[in-house]
């Protein structure tokens, strides 16, 4: 479903950028300059692979992590239409995960290190998927605002240089348009049904708001410094400009519903043409991500529980005769 | 023909399949390995879907829309049964559920493909396609999993000494019998356990498992004339928590 680097981590554990070989990284830098896609054999800088690892895994752990809270919904799908598309929807989630593991595989990770680094805390997920469905309202919001945030920031990255993520991307993106609509349609419903449908829904919105702002990642003014990352094309956008891209795209349909957002100062600036808005709390954002929001625990264990419980599947699955093979390295 | 025994048999169907699908989605992000969150996922949908398409020709034959009769009725009318009912945690019982259901099931369409109720027929035509993958994923699981090592073979033993004689019960035979078999809608029951039970034996043999005595299945019948296992009320009521919100909002 999403995937971002909105929080940029500096590590300098591995090789320093100054002790690459210069001649390797100009031509490695004149082939994402003249628009030429990296790919799995090719030479690329430590802080390159390391960076696009991360962000890949995160992302895939996003895709299995975010099937949770939608998942738990498809057993109590009001009707066949509703639940024939969330099944279809949260399978394709966990295919997304499955495909962006397969891509990261390519950088040099294994699908079970990086599973087990998710489990062990010590890599992260969407912040947004630490929140809780509460009614079936938040379904559709999840399927309509959240895929449709995740779909900006998506096409964005596809643009990228790394060419097994784009490629990805490109492939998930066709999928979540469809979620996309699956979610509007959900909302629709409600907006325009009775009272209680309605309350539902504004509800459900009114608690999102904030998980929605946050998804975008910090404003650009306290980001950490992503020059290099932006001139390798790992980073395309600003979280600032994703966020507005969103709100470009996505408040005028919500008003349509005649549904409202919990910021008063919410506007366009007719001038700048610019989204106008309250900033979120950027502290309850690292809260969050520091493992302290309404889900954390319970979808970790979740994920925890099903690793476990499955183990001996994998123990019987997997030949022990034969090595690891990463693909394409 | 007999309107009322077609309709008997198509409720059978139509709920199994509702309730089995139901179940299966319930592995959709907790699976033991990603490709078979996604399979059951998918098999699941088929289920699913299925079960909307034998409501649908219930529906032709005067019974209400298909979302009524799968959202808005108690446990007690339902005519599953009772091994579709069954929660699991554990994918040893899943998947021998899985197995043993969709043999039955393509036993089933085989005969259905030819009953002379046409409309019938020519879905079980459309949907044996699709249940072709789904045996062939059951079989390459049980195979691959039973004779893996010890453990996966202790597991799957484990699950089939429980749920074989209540397998049985997909076979419970109605009232409305022997004259869906007079009729030729679809043959009796004995005659399609007989199959089952023939090639469901060899099979699990093939896999390294030990097929378990069948002595008690009568033990398992009920849930053709209403009788369920205690488990069916609580996925009724999980399964129309949100539809009767409202039942008569569209949602």
């Amino acid at each position: 479903m999403y995937g971002s680097l909105s929080v940029i981590e500096i590590d300098n554990m591995g090789r320093k950028l100054e002790e690459e070989d210069p001649r390797l990284l100009a031509e490695f830098e004149a082939k994402i300059d003249a628009g030429l896609k990296i790919e799995p054999q090719d030479w690329m800088p430590y802080e390159y692979r390391r960076q696009l690892t991360r962000m890949i895994e995160q992302h895939a752990h996003s895709e299995i992590i975010g099937a949770l809270p939608e998942g738990t919904w498809i057993t109590r799908a009001p009707g066949f239409k509703r639940k024939l598309a969330l099944m279809a929807k949260v399978q394709d989630e966990v295919g997304h995960g499955q495909l962006l593991y397969a891509a990261a595989e390519t950088l040099g990770k294994p699908r079970e290190q990086m599973i087990a680094d998710l489990i062990n805390g010590k890599s992260k997920y969407s912040n947004v998927f630490n929140y809780p469905a509460v009614t079936w309202a938040d379904t559709a919001i999840i399927a309509w605002l959240i895929d449709a945030g995740a779909i900006v920031n998506q096409v964005t990255n596809s643009k990228g240089s790394y060419g097994p993520y784009c490629r990805a991307l490109e492939r998930i993106c066709y999928e979540e348009s469809f979620h996309l609509k699956y979610g509007h349609d959900t909302v629709v419903a409600l907006a325009t049904g009775t009272p209680q449908q309605r309350q539902m829904v504004q509800e459900a919105l009114n608690r999102w708001w904030e998980p929605i702002m946050h998804f975008f990642g910090p404003p650009d003014k306290m980001s950490v410094h992503t020059e290099k990352l932006v001139r390798w094309k790992v980073k395309l956008a600003t979280n600032d400009a994703m966020r507005q891209a969103f709100l470009d795209m996505y408040v005028p349909k919500i008003w349509e519903l005649e549904l409202t957002l919990p910021d008063p100062n919410l506007h366009k600036d007719p001038e700048t043409g610019k989204w106008m808005y309250t900033e979120p709390d950027w502290e309850v954002f690292r809260r969050v991500i520091n493992g302290d929001g309404p889900c954390n625990k319970e979808r970790l264990a979740v994920r925890r529980w099903a690793e476990e419980k499955g183990a001996w599947v994998k123990r019987a699955l997997l030949n022990k005769n034969e090595p690891y093979v990463a693909p394409l390295v | 023909m007999n309107v009322t025994a077609i309709k008997d048999l198509l409720f059978r169907i139509a709920d199994d399949k509702l309730i089995y699908g139901h179940r299966n989605s319930e592995w959709i992000g907790i699976g033991p390995v990603l490709e078979e969150d996604i399979a059951f996922a998918s098999m699941a949908q088929d289920e699913v879907g299925h079960a909307q398409a034998y409501y649908e020709l219930l529906h032709q034959l005067g019974e209400a829309e298909p979302d009524q009769l799968a959202f808005m009725r108690a446990a007690g009318e339902f005519r599953c049964c009772q091994l579709v009912e069954y929660p699991t945690d554990d994918y040893a019982f899943a998947l021998i559920r899985h197995y043993l259901f969709e043999i039955a099931d393509k036993i089933r369409l085989q005969e259905l493909s030819h009953s002379r109720y046409r409309p019938l027929a020519e879905l079980a035509q459309k949907i044996a396609r699709e249940e072709k993958y789904h045996q062939m994923h059951a079989q390459t699981f049980v195979m691959q999993l039973g004779k893996a090592n010890e453990e996966s073979n202790g597991r799957l033993q484990a699950a089939l000494d429980q749920l074989y004689p209540i397998a049985f019960g997909i076979f419970e035979p109605t009232v409305h019998s022997p004259v869906l078999a007079k009729e030729q809608v679809q043959p009796l029951e004995d005659s399609l356990m007989k199959a089952w039970r023939a090639e469901t034996e060899q099979f699990l043999r093939q896999c390294g498992l030990k097929v378990p005595s069948a002595a008690n299945f009568i033990d398992h019948f009920g849930g053709r004339s209403g009788k369920h296992t205690p488990h069916l009320p609580g996925l009724i009521a999980e399964m129309t928590e949100v539809i009767s919100l409202d039942p008569q909002a569209s949602w």
